[in-house]
């Protein structure tokens, strides 16, 4: 007892240093700060953490003391019957009395500078949780985009979180702490309902991750995203590729706003006349009114409007597919459109041969064959 | 020393069923004893135990490695649902229970509870509380929504099915038990003491569940108005959490943590008194600062009401919300770090006997404290913000609750065992499962600090490779098998020292309290006559040790009359149990009709008399 | 019902009865239950999104009426426990009813009045409102009723001659139980009705 306890405090801080030591990425790492909101936590937690180190330390050097120094000999006399000690008491009461005091102070003055609103220059980002993903809503562009959030380094930034569901919560470890999605309550006409807000400034830019950190079903764990801190040119790039929507050629095709037979568009896209391939226009045509996936989803420029599912608008730009569970690519889209509950149970999304029946609705299945399976998942990572 | 050992050879021949005493079936089904309850409750906690233990094993074989999937999501969500929802209320509560069953009126000097009927009526609410929330995954249709069941997680809408069903319902069925055992604590404690047993003369255990079983009675009526609510949202269309109607879902995790943060307070306070008897007894020293101690534990149990919005920092409070909240749990630090000191000063100066249930105890002032400040760092809202709902979170809440009020609790079994059994725990097992339990723990537990802290969400099924935490959680995977063998281990010792452990003595441990003046195992009415006590360590001052003994091993002629055995609490606590099953079906008049029996079993009980005719009772 | 239970020793610390202290505790627990409902009743003050809305349903007058029927019952319950103590057995039976009968009126009137609620469309689902409503005073009048069944036990043991004087504590605890859901009506008609 006594050799094994002397062995294991040291151990445990050997361990601790050991497995937080560098060489391996944590990409969700909280204790690795890239804003200033995360800052402030570090920092924090940084003060707390040595606070208690040094409580810890002083009970576990006093219980080890007391472990190999009033271990019992067997001539030992009755020991002294000692009942107390006010002075003592008065000791370890106002001793941790003022640790708490050390620490409540910093910990309320960074609850208050955490919850401030941020400048007038910030963005605002809307964003809703919904069974098992992200919408990223940028009034001030007229963007709505799906699991992958775009933000400017430096830019401050307000995101007004909302839910359409159950309770999710807006978790990128680097940039700061979390806070939840709730649904939105209902109010009488003429008042505001309340949001919950998150307001920081990323300093760093990179590729962060993300997840839902509040349990919300069946396929919370699969509920992932990630946060694309953009230098500002290249963030102004990308608001500018929404504008120039993709769209713009699909709406001269699109069949329903022209009149023209789908057929000639792949046709002319066999002949080299529109720059794109046929298997495109294939998976333009059995996206947009084969499979009925715009009842759902939307592509900007398209009638493709549904806002029930994911914006698909710039697919093709997206690094993860499904809220940030695989890679996107051609062929795990293939899989992901062929059986989405296969990696998302309970997914609000049918394949192509089965009808999705759950919380959010009905919807019938796809029955999309392999080759148009194919096409679709060429169309949309053709949306660049 | 001496005078206790031979009373001990005198009496070394009783064994659980003392001659005369019936020990069939029957006699079980029907006893009103406070000490067979007991070890029902114990028993029957076990065996949940290892229910609970066996989820938590697949749920570790399940997040061994990244990505993995051996069972489907759904199951998995049951499955940690049902191991929070089972630790909780089918073991660590009911496990205290016990303790409070068989020691209270043995540390006070009564011969029973207040209201012995009341008593069974408990244990086999709780009995079949625990067999019907269990007995969803026969109907695979199991609790999946967590234990803090969230609204709007809960509603009809994203939980049709039975699943919530079970778990509201179950969870009511078990608060009824809860709150009758509260009232039962209270009552026996305020009013049944020994002559001279003054409340500051009381064992620490005996006034920590004084504390507890007010926490009982004031904290269970809030979820069960929570479950109410719930229930009728989801049978009868009611719009208390439905967002779309006005309702508020935070409404309920305010209800819930109302109630749960007193709970976490339910489930440690209990273990903390049990060390407060241990320590003094293997250090020979009487407490160091009782009255503080005391005091501490009553200040732990009110300020314990004032901190429950602490599980929620990131539901959106505000800033003037959430600052109130880290100083009421910054300050409810302080009494806590008050009794680890008092502990410590007991030993210091002390001669300490590092028995098995001392080195419980001393191993959870080791491990607790980690546990208790990983929760000042998330007292702290900021830092909460980033570990709040993560495996930080985990790790610091089994720290607290194994480490502190389980550990608290197996302390209690190696130290009263000799007294319910009349022999010794065997003391090398003891030691193979403190040290199974201590390694095991601390590689199941200690790692899930840095998963929680290198991102890992708490309440995931799989986690994806890029986040590079497999390695922790193949350690605590490790740690949970080696910890699942400590308590196997701890059941092989129980089973085989109940047969042939050494004969102890009444008082083995040379302890001071009442329960040990008495033969062990007592009789079944405790004690012969009553015993008048003058000091807090009545068996420690030879002249009070004396004057006890003498009442308290005293063969008697005549056996006080105690109260009769009745069947009607096995009875009405299963119409208790089938009436709220039958709200399941969600049909008004089947749900009145279920009341029918709950009243005619009512009825026969209050008519029942409660001590043999005659016996001017 | 049964009697003072303390086994093998009649006397308490406190020098109260074991089933008074118990039944006490129990009110404790109570007044968190209703403590619950009403505070949510509270809450949802105001959010209902669709009538109709409390200060358009609400007639005072007529719960004024049947709260003061239940204040009035309090009065009958004092009586019949003070005649059980006297061994007024037929006196004491007398009052017990007259506890009933007014407890029914109660009832009655509530009921009329949930009636006349759920034909202005205030109903369980409609709204926050209806919900906390319907179920903080269901609640309450579960406990009337069950009140009233208690009573009606005790009036039919007394009538078997099985509560003698030295027993009327019986009378005296479901007494407590008759005025604390009398006290908590008082606070959910305060709060609920009066308060606008």
């Amino acid at each position: 007892m006594r050799a094994t306890l002397l062995r294991y405090s040291p151990g445990l801080l050997l361990l601790t240093l050991v497995l937080s030591g560098c060489g391996v990425e944590y990409p969700q790492s909280s204790i690795s700060p890239h804003s200033d909101f995360a800052h402030i936590i570090h920092g924090l937690y940084t003060t707390i953490f040595w606070w208690t180190m040094l409580i810890l330390a002083v009970v576990w050097v006093l219980l080890t003391w007391v472990i190999i120094k009033y271990r019992a000999k067997p001539d030992d006399p009755k020991p002294k019957q000692i009942r107390g000690h006010l002075g003592l008491e008065i000791g370890w009461t106002v001793g941790p009395a003022i640790i708490v005091v050390l620490i409540a102070i910093p910990t309320i003055q960074a609850v208050f500078a955490t919850q401030q609103p941020v400048s007038e220059d910030a963005m605002l980002v809307e964003v809703t949780g919904e069974r098992f993903w992200w919408e990223f809503h940028y009034p001030e562009y007229g963007i709505t985009t799906a699991n992958e959030l775009w933000l400017e380094k430096d830019r401050p930034v307000n995101l007004r979180l909302a839910s359409s569901d159950v309770i999710h919560s807006f978790w990128v470890p680097k940039l700061g702490g979390k806070r939840d999605l709730n649904p939105t309550v209902a109010v009488r006409e003429g008042e505001e309902p309340s949001y919950n807000w998150l307001f920081f400034t990323p300093e760093v830019a990179g590729h962060f991750y993300g997840q839902c950190a509040e349990f919300c079903g069946e396929s919370h764990a699969f509920m992932l995203m990630r946060v694309n801190v953009a230098e500002p040119d290249d963030f102004a790039a990308w608001t500018e590729s929404w504008q120039a929507s993709p769209g713009a050629l699909a709406e001269v095709q699109d069949p329903d706003e022209e009149g023209r037979d789908a057929g000639l568009a792949i046709q002319a896209a066999q002949d080299g006349e529109i720059d794109e391939t046929p298997l495109v226009a294939e998976g333009r045509e059995a996206f947009l009114n084969q499979a009925t996936c715009g009842a759902c989803h939307a592509i900007e420029g398209t009638h493709a409007q549904g806002d029930r599912g994911p914006n698909l608008t710039l697919f093709g730009t997206r690094r993860t597919l499904a809220a940030g569970i695989m890679e996107n690519n051609q062929e795990n889209l293939v899989e992901w459109i062929r059986d989405p509950w296969r990696f998302k149970p309970a997914a609000a999304m049918p394949g192509t041969d089965y009808d999705m029946e759950g919380t959010a609705g009905f919807w019938p299945a796809t029955a999309l064959s392999d080759e148009q399976l194919e096409a679709v998942a060429a169309y949309l990572l053709s949306l660049k | 020393m001496s005078s206790v050992a031979t009373a001990g050879e005198k009496t070394a021949g009783h064994t659980l069923g003392h001659e005369g005493e019936d020990t069939g079936l029957w006699s079980w089904i029907t006893t009103v004893d406070h000490k067979r309850i007991a070890i029902m409750y114990f028993v029957t906690a076990t065996v949940f135990f290892f229910i609970g233990g066996i989820k938590a094993m697949i749920i570790r074989v399940q997040l061994w490695n990244p990505e993995q999937s051996l069972i489907s999501p759904e199951l998995y969500n049951q499955l940690f649902t049902m191991h929070g929802t089972t630790m909780i209320f089918l073991v660590a509560m009911p496990m205290a229970v016990a303790f409070f069953n068989y020691l209270v009126p043995l540390q006070i000097g009564a011969r029973d509870v207040a209201f012995p009927r009341l008593n069974a009526l408990s244990y086999w609410i709780f009995l079949f509380g625990g067999i019907y929330l269990t007995s969803s995954f026969l109907f695979q249709a199991a609790p999946h929504a967590a234990w803090t069941g969230y609204a709007t997680l809960t509603s009809a809408q994203y939980s049709p099915g039975f699943n919530t069903d079970f778990w509201f319902i179950g969870l009511s069925i078990l608060g009824i038990a809860s709150i009758a055992g509260g009232v039962n604590f209270i009552t026996t404690i305020v009013n049944m003491r020994a002559p001279g047993m003054k409340m500051m003369r009381m064992p620490l255990f005996t006034w920590m569940t004084f504390v507890t079983s007010f926490l009982l009675i004031t904290a269970i009526p809030i979820i069960s108005v929570a479950l109410i609510f719930l229930g009728f949202d989801r049978l009868f269309g009611a719009v208390f959490f439905d967002p779309s109607m006005g309702g508020d879902p935070v409404l309920w995790q305010h209800l819930f943590w109302l109630f749960g943060h007193p709970e976490v307070y339910i489930l440690i306070l209990p273990a903390f008194g049990v060390i407060s008897d241990v320590i003094p007894t293997f250090s020979r020293k009487p407490l160091f600062g009782y009255p503080i101690v005391v005091y501490a534990g009553i200040l732990i149990g009110f300020i314990g009401w004032g901190v429950w919005s602490h599980h929620m920092f990131t539901v959106g409070l505000g800033p003037i919300a959430d600052s109130f909240f880290v100083a009421a749990t910054m300050i409810i630090a302080i009494p806590t770090g008050v009794k680890i000191f008092n502990w410590i000063a007991t030993m210091w100066g002390g001669s300490v006997r590092f028995t098995t249930a001392m080195l419980f105890s001393v191993g959870l002032l080791a491990v607790f404290t980690v546990g208790g400040l990983s929760g000042i760092m998330h007292a702290s809202a900021p830092v909460n913000l980033q570990q709040h709902d993560t495996y930080f979170v985990v790790a610091h809440f089994h720290y607290v609750i194994v480490g502190g009020a389980m550990m608290g609790l197996w302390a209690g079994l190696y130290y009263w065992f000799p007294k319910v059994s009349g022999r010794f725990l065997n003391e090398t097992l003891g030691k193979w499962h403190f040290w199974t339990t201590m390694v095991g723990f601390n590689l199941t537990f200690f790692p899930m600090h840095f998963s929680g802290l290198f991102g890992m969400p708490r309440r995931i099924y799989t986690y994806s490779a890029d986040l590079n935490v497999d390695i922790y959680n193949q350690l605590a995977t490790i740690g949970a098998f080696i910890f699942a063998i400590s308590a196997v281990i701890m059941v092989w010792n129980i089973v085989k020292s109940w047969r042939s452990g050494e004969r102890a003595g009444p008082n083995p441990w040379d302890a001071p309290h009442l329960e040990w003046s008495i033969p062990s195992p007592p009789h079944h009415y405790n004690f012969p006559e009553l015993p008048t006590v003058q000091s807090r360590e009545p068996l420690w001052n030879d002249g009070e040790r004396e004057s006890i003994q003498a009442v308290t091993m005293k063969e008697v002629e005549t056996e006080p009359v105690m109260p009769n055995p009745s069947f009607w609490p096995i009875v009405l606590a299963f119409s208790i149990t089938l009436s709220w099953a039958l709200v399941m079906t969600g049909i008004w008049w089947v749900i009145a009709l279920g009341i029918i029996p709950v009243f005619v079993s009512t009825l026969m009980w209050a008519l029942e008399p409660a001590f043999p005719e005659g016996s001017g009772h | 019902m049964a009697q003072a239970a303390v086994a093998g020793e009649h006397a308490t610390n406190t020098g109260i009865s074991n089933w008074k202290v118990g039944f006490w505790t129990f009110l404790a627990s109570e007044c968190l239950f209703f403590g619950t409902l009403i505070s949510t009743y509270m809450v949802y003050k105001g959010t209902a999104l669709v009538g109709p809305y409390p200060e358009e349903i609400f007639s005072v007058i007529t719960t004024t009426v049947s709260t003061t029927v239940l204040l009035f019952s309090s009065l009958a319950m004092v009586l019949a426990l003070d005649q059980v103590q006297k061994a007024n057995k037929k006196a004491a039976i007398g009052w017990l009813f007259a506890v009933i009968a007014m407890g029914g009126i109660f009832l009655v009137m509530e009921f009329q009045s949930y009636l006349k609620y759920i034909d202005y469309g205030l109903t369980l689902t409609s709204s926050t409102f209806g919900s906390s409503y319907y179920v903080l005073t269901g609640t309450h009048k579960v406990h009337v009723l069950f009140g009233m069944i208690w009573m009606g036990i005790l009036a039919w043991r007394l009538h078997k001659d099985r509560i003698p004087p030295a027993k009327s504590e019986q009378v005296e605890i479901a007494g407590l139980y008759w005025h604390f859901v009398d006290i908590i009506w008082i606070v959910i008609f305060t709060l609920v009705y009066l308060i606008p």
